[in-house]
């Protein structure tokens, strides 16, 4: 039984990772009908960033004083974010917009080709080999301290969850509330339509990059500060985990991208526990090959047709 | 000077030459109908006017403001707004955010809220389906949806494409007595209509569009009473 609540909460932590990628996969896809192969590199080159920001720049150790940690963590989520914005935003304008008026299969080459530039350069820089930082967080149990020491409940386990959920929530209340997000969700549904009600479509699908960078930048600090370690083609088995998350919940489905990163965290954690790690990423490629197969539209895709 | 005029336009799809040197100007406070038949390009020449086709050739302006050019949202700016053809409403979104999308470029918080004030009042449906998805809407009360939304752009010159497409005759009736009122209340609209008669029957002037070029103009009644037309477009 413990077993089973430890390797729930592992799986949580992973899926709440795995939502704020997911959520760039789906945003975009929503916006332009977009596979953009080249997110999970942006979320790659967030971990990267962070990575040099966090020993590099600001020299944190494990030694380092917990409040000078806290305020050097924030100012990393927020610097990372700017840049891998930055990043999709000027991905967006160079490989994507150019050919927005092309056939489909143009810009979804684009991406896959974006894809291998952000991954070289990753590997120019940082070198074929894994990166890794000191354990900044500390690693107590927090469970320790109402009497439970058989499960373990990190703080870096609280960490991913006090960054991701309420950069989730504040995401959907932006979409669903703000006057932006309408000019989103407008474009997402008719772009021509929108622009005719005064939408600048261009720089509202130039936003909707942003805002995924933003979200694969934060997720990017949040993973290398939870695994304390990542590697040029990193961006390919998130990828592949977020963008199934968001084949799952019903891609371009902003609710369903994140319940499928919840759900697939919780396969991964318990593929690694109880399978065998190595069959994670088949198993994760055989839940993608089975949603498509049986469910193309997934579990939020879709349930109400737009009429002509 | 006309408050909406087209100079000789030229469109092209890809290689298609789609309106072959269109002239049209819509003085204030008219309401002028572009009258044809399917692919006569009647579309294309409200798409043209809206920028989400640019003319290769020629000019579109608004009072001393060349339209021709700009992007969609720009236009909408300085005053023109589009109900485009099939409605397209935006289905996911409740007729309220609908209507708030129809305000998007303005900012005047109190004139939009006399505004759906307004639209509720020329279209009492949708103010009882106000927070219902537009995709669940009737077609009848999509088309409602889609005037009051280019209503709400507050424009000085509304375009209409189609409006009685696929409408029951007793709803086509009515969005045209409202088209009237709109006009009446000072907006200057340009109706593209498949429908001739029920067109020529409220507008002040009208233009005939045949495969890219205008082929006849002439004042509303006197269109309506023209033997040619009669048998091209009025069914008898």
């Amino acid at each position: 039984m413990d077993q089973i609540v430890q390797t729930f909460i592992i799986g949580l932590s992973n899926g709440l990772i795995f939502a704020l990628v997911a959520l760039g996969y789906s945003l975009v896809y929503g916006i332009i009908e977009l596979i953009n192969f080249a997110h999970g590199d942006v979320f790659m080159l967030g971990s990267m960033i962070a990575l040099l920001l966090i020993s590099g720049v600001f020299g944190v150790t494990a030694a380092t004083s917990p409040l000078m940690i806290v305020i050097i963590v924030a100012a990393v989520i927020l610097i990372t974010m700017a840049v891998t914005a930055t990043i999709n935003v000027t991905i967006e304008r160079l490989a994507y917009r150019p050919l927005r008026n092309a056939p489909k299969l143009a810009p979804l080459i684009s991406a896959i080709g974006m894809s291998f530039v952000l991954q070289n350069i990753a590997l120019l820089i940082a070198g074929p080999a894994n990166k890794s930082i000191d354990n900044v967080l500390p690693s107590v149990n927090l469970l320790s301290y109402i009497g439970v020491n058989t499960v373990e409940l990190s703080f870096r386990q609280v960490f991913v969850a006090v960054v991701t959920v309420p950069l989730l929530i504040g995401m959907s209340w932006f979409v669903a509330k703000t006057k932006q997000g309408k000019a989103m969700r407008a474009t997402a549904q008719d772009p021509d339509t929108a622009g005719l009600m005064g939408v600048d479509v261009n720089r509202t699908i130039a936003f909707t990059f942003l805002i995924g960078g933003a979200l694969a930048g934060a997720a990017g600090v949040v993973q290398i500060l939870y695994n304390n370690v990542t590697v040029w083609n990193l961006g390919f088995r998130f990828g592949l985990n977020a963008f199934t998350s968001a084949v799952l919940g019903g891609i371009g489905n902003l609710p369903g991208a994140v319940l499928g990163a919840l759900v697939l965290g919780q396969i991964n954690a318990f593929s690694d526990r109880y399978v065998a790690a190595n069959w994670t990423n088949a198993i994760v490629f055989m839940v993608l090959i089975g949603v498509l197969v049986f469910k193309p539209t997934g579990l939020l895709g879709q349930q109400l047709a737009d009429r002509a | 000077m006309a408050l909406l005029e087209l100079n000789d336009v030229h469109t092209y799809y890809g290689a298609i030459h789609a309106l072959r040197g269109v002239s049209i100007s819509v003085e204030d406070g008219e309401i002028v109908t572009l009258i044809g038949s399917n692919g006569a390009g009647k579309s294309t020449t409200l798409r043209t006017i809206s920028g989400l086709l640019r003319p290769r050739q020629g000019t579109v302006s608004l009072g001393d403001k060349r339209l021709d050019g700009l992007r969609p949202h720009q236009i909408v700016q300085l005053g023109v707004c589009q109900s485009p053809e099939g409605r397209r409403v935006f289905a996911r979104m409740t007729v309220h955010e609908n209507l708030e999308m129809g305000a998007f470029s303005r900012k005047e918080k109190t004139k939009i809220a006399s505004d759906f004030e307004r639209v509720y009042g020329l279209f009492p449906r949708l103010k009882e389906r106000t927070a219902q998805r537009a995709g669940t809407l009737s077609g009848g009360e999509q088309q409602m949806l889609a005037i009051a939304r280019a209503l709400m752009a507050a424009p000085r010159v509304l375009l209409l494409d189609e409006p009685s497409m696929g409408l029951a005759p007793i709803l086509v009736e009515q969005i045209f007595e409202i088209i009237k009122t709109i006009n009446q209340q000072g907006t200057t609209v340009l109706l593209v209509e498949q429908n001739a008669l029920m067109a020529l029957g409220i507008a002040n002037r009208g233009y005939i569009l045949q495969t890219g070029e205008i082929v006849l103009t002439d004042d509303a009644h006197k269109l309506a009473a023209n033997p040619e037309v009669k048998r091209a477009y009025l069914g008898g």
